[in-house]
């Protein structure tokens, strides 16, 4: 969970660190547990308690875990925001094909074709975000109509079959190591930093928790509430060109399959972190337990050689678990 | 209803509460905010449940454990936010929930007929089949009223129904409540508008606290008496108001229109004076200031601050020649409910203490601490959430949020709709304060005593024109509504 503590180390010092702290494990409690609950079911289970807790397996739940993170770092503003980007997915194919693309058929150099694969995810979130400023047209349609478009291209782009990319370089992103942590962790822990950055010490979070709350009232306080969409819409497609890079360098290849339902589980992550469907509320803090949920998870059920249909049933109850109990508690503190 | 006792954790929200309401009368529950009429009426209509007490209806005790049971018992209530389906016609929404069916399918035919004549035999000119949408908000609570009526109700409980209707309809809203208590059905009616009171009714209860304080008949009371019962003390000054001699013109509008709703507005504001704008609802006064404080794209007019001529594009600008606007809807205008009162206060300053990723913590709660002080707002911290306080306490944060952005201009639509007495009166005084110190203010109200009592001149708008200025020799209820209803 070194993730975890890099959100937290740059929070201010003294009392102040220990109040956020204390709120953050008060918000929290009900999922904290949930996955204190999982680790030690796994850690003392016959079946997992030799592979579970080694530092392999460690590193291998969090490499699984970040790409969906990355995702779910945009998608938590892009819900509190009030809205919904389904585009994701396809993003992650979409960027993944043209960084491949980019590398086995113009032989660019690596970094280039790296940045290219980010760029998708740029365009494709600013064209969401346009659309969704201007007009209003809801998310869900706008994301809905995009998924379709980057899924389609991607194909075209591919011709339906892989692109392939054979270097070691190609690995480092996806598959790599930078010391003993795997590159991916190491992206996520800046991807975390850079948005619980954003969402807790600018301007422009205050304005997310603004417009997501109330936009009327954004409005009349005189924010730019297109101005917030379209960023909020911005980042969350540079996360799904993100994603899509390491992914494919971790498949050593582009494919436009790659990334098919990764948006759900985005969105899993960030409402299984207690961000409200609704908007106006969430924090990012949340939706990494939201992420590290999902993935042990995924871990000890393959671990204990569950049955991977069954393992769409588990995730299901799992998630609607973990909503409910928040939906419990919130009744709760409300009456 | 008898000794009422209701807990929520942390509080006991009704403390032996009783109320008694004879049939065919109007009777009033007075009280400030958080006095527990609300919660004392939500036990009566089924959604809270008492821990101890007994309600009996025409002498019967009944259990009342559901909205349900509480409609079966001839109990409606009408709340203070409608809760009709914009999309769906009158008829729809009267028989919503129990429409009657031709075998499997809804009677359409039947429902509208049947909307109709109850439409008709309450002297409603509204046709059932008419979108609820397109109705106004008096049309829309006379429709809550037919539907509430429609369930053979004994007891009617209004919550704040003037509360965003103009007094002509107020008159018709009245008119309606007599012939109903002339069927023999008993209205609870909870208002913070001590004239209504004479107007309408009967006998009057007054709560403080959670607790019951004591019940009067109207026509031995009087406002003073029932105002000190509901503080708990006396108020002596309710109008808090030293009038000054106003400074140079700070405001000059000529011509404002906005195309639709404000059609031609010219007035000017002075420094350390109070502008009163009276109308009735949709008279244009809130249009015309949207269009000053730059929420109206196009306008037509001229704006002058301090004798030169601006144009404001968006609120950023009116911000930056020293306007605020504080809104009239609230809830929907004003306040992020799930956020802090640190966070309701400071959206407007950002800047003074977020420098990129820097935020400087401290900065910020010295702002918000500033602003709960000077109005003091009562708040157990700056970390609660501002959707738990009430009403007069959510007004002030917000009134403290747009003093932060240190305006010349202040203006204020309806600032004290929806705010108990004691906390109308801390907002008089605090315009007064700030008026003193030079500040102009801008006051929309439908409150007239409100207007008469505080303004130095009053506007008067119809229909998107101002017809009138009056000063304060000239200013009376009279006065204002000849010209409101030009």
């Amino acid at each position: 969970m070194a993730e975890e503590k890099a959100v937290a180390t740059q929070g201010a010092a003294g009392s102040r660190f220990s109040k956020a702290a204390k709120v953050y494990f008060k918000e929290n409690m009900g999922i904290i547990a949930a996955l204190l609950v999982m680790c030690i079911f796994l850690a003392v289970n016959p079946l997992t308690s030799s592979s579970f807790l080694t530092q392999k397996n460690v590193f291998n739940v969090l490499r699984q875990i970040s790409t969906n993170l990355y995702l779910a770092c945009g998608m938590t503003m892009v819900i509190i925001l009030g809205g919904i980007d389904l585009s994701v997915g396809s993003v992650i194919a979409m960027s993944g094909c043209v960084a491949a693309g980019c590398v086995s058929r113009y032989n660019l150099p690596l970094a280039v074709a790296l940045l290219c694969g980010v760029l998708v995810g740029l365009v494709v979130g600013m064209f969401n975000g346009y659309v969704i400023s201007s007009t209003t047209i809801p998310p869900f349609i706008v994301t809905l109509a995009t998924m379709n478009i980057a899924k389609g291209l991607a194909y075209v782009y591919t011709g339906g079959s892989p692109v392939r990319v054979v270097t070691k370089e190609w690995q480092f992103v996806g598959a790599g190591y930078i010391g003993p942590v795997p590159t991916p962790v190491v992206i996520l822990a800046v991807v975390l930093f850079v948005t619980a950055l954003i969402m807790n010490k600018t301007k422009l979070g205050r304005h997310l928790y603004a417009v997501g709350g109330n936009a009327q009232a954004a409005e009349f306080s005189g924010i730019s509430v297109a101005k917030v969409k379209f960023l909020v819409h911005t980042y969350s497609g540079i996360m799904a060109g993100l994603a899509g890079i390491v992914l494919a360098s971790r498949m050593y290849s582009g494919q436009p399959t790659a990334g098919d339902g990764a948006e759900m589980d985005a969105i899993a992550a960030v409402v299984v972190g207690g961000t409200s469907m609704a908007g106006g509320s969430g924090k990012i803090g949340g939706t990494i337990i939201g992420g590290l949920i999902i993935g042990v998870l995924n871990n000890g059920l393959n671990l204990m050689n569950v049955n991977s249909f069954w393992q769409y049933v588990v995730k299901g109850c799992v998630i609607l678990l973990a909503v409910y109990v928040d939906y419990i508690r919130n009744k709760k503190s409300k009456l | 209803m008898k000794g009422i006792h209701k807990r929520f954790p942390g509080v006991l929200a009704l403390n032996d509460v009783s109320l008694t309401v004879k049939a065919g009368e109007v009777h009033a529950l007075l009280g400030e905010n958080g006095a527990g009429k609300s919660t004392l009426i939500k036990v009566l209509g089924g959604i809270y449940i008492a821990e101890e007490g007994e309600i009996f209806i025409e002498g019967k005790k009944v259990t009342i454990d559901s909205v349900k049971a509480a409609h079966e018992n001839g109990v409606a209530i009408i709340h203070q936010e409608l809760v009709l389906v914009p999309y769906m016609t009158v008829a729809e929404n009267i028989f919503l929930g129990r429409e009657p069916m031709k075998g499997r399918l809804v009677d359409s035919r039947k429902m509208t007929e049947d909307a109709q004549a109850l439409l008709d035999a309450n002297g409603m000119n509204i046709s059932a089949d008419t979108l609820v949408g397109s109705l106004t908000i008096a049309q829309q609570q006379m429709v809550e009223i037919v539907k509430a009526i429609s369930f053979d109700s004994k007891i009617l409980v209004m919550d704040e129904p003037t509360s965003s209707i103009s007094d002509k309809e107020v008159d018709s809203l009245f008119e309606t409540m007599r012939s109903l208590t002339a069927k023999g059905v008993g209205i609870i009616y909870i208002s913070h508008k001590m004239s209504e009171l004479e107007q309408i009714c009967d006998r009057v209860t007054v709560m403080r606290d959670g607790e019951y304080v004591a019940t009067r008949v109207v026509k031995e009371t009087n406002k003073d008496e029932l105002i000190a019962l509901m503080v708990g003390r006396e108020l002596t000054n309710y109008y808090t108001r030293d009038f000054l001699k106003p400074g140079e013109v700070v405001l000059k509008c000529e011509h404002i229109s906005d195309g639709k709703m404000a059609k031609d507005a010219s007035f000017e504001v002075r420094k350390g004076e109070i502008v009163g704008f009276a109308g009735l609802v949709g008279a244009g006064r809130s249009e015309v200031m949207k269009c000053i404080f730059g929420l109206t794209k196009n306008y037509k007019g001229e704006i002058e601050i301090d004798g030169s001529k601006v144009q404001i594009h968006n609120p950023i600008e009116a911000m930056k020649y020293g306007i605020a606007l504080v809104p009239e809807d609230r809830k929907q205008e004003g306040i992020y409910k799930i956020q802090s009162i640190k966070y309701n206060s400071t959206i407007e300053v950002l800047g003074e203490f977020i420098k990129g990723i820097f935020v400087n913590a401290d900065k910020e709660e010295e702002i918000t601490q500033k602003y709960i002080d000077m109005l003091s707002t009562k708040t157990p911290s700056q970390d609660q959430l501002i959707g738990n306080l009430s009403g007069g306490n959510q007004q002030k944060v917000i009134i403290g949020r747009w003093l932060a952005t240190n305006p010349k201009i202040l203006i204020l639509d309806e600032p004290t709709r929806g705010v108990d007495v004691g906390a109308k009166s801390e907002i008089y005084a605090i315009m007064n304060d700030l008026v003193k110190q030079g500040m102009a203010i801008i006051m929309i109200s439908s409150e007239l005593p409100e207007i008469i009592n505080m303004s130095d001149r009053t506007y008067v708008m119809s229909e998107g024109v101002v017809t009138g200025c009056l000063s304060r020799d000239e200013v009376s209820q009279e006065a204002i509504m000849q010209l409101a209803a030009n």
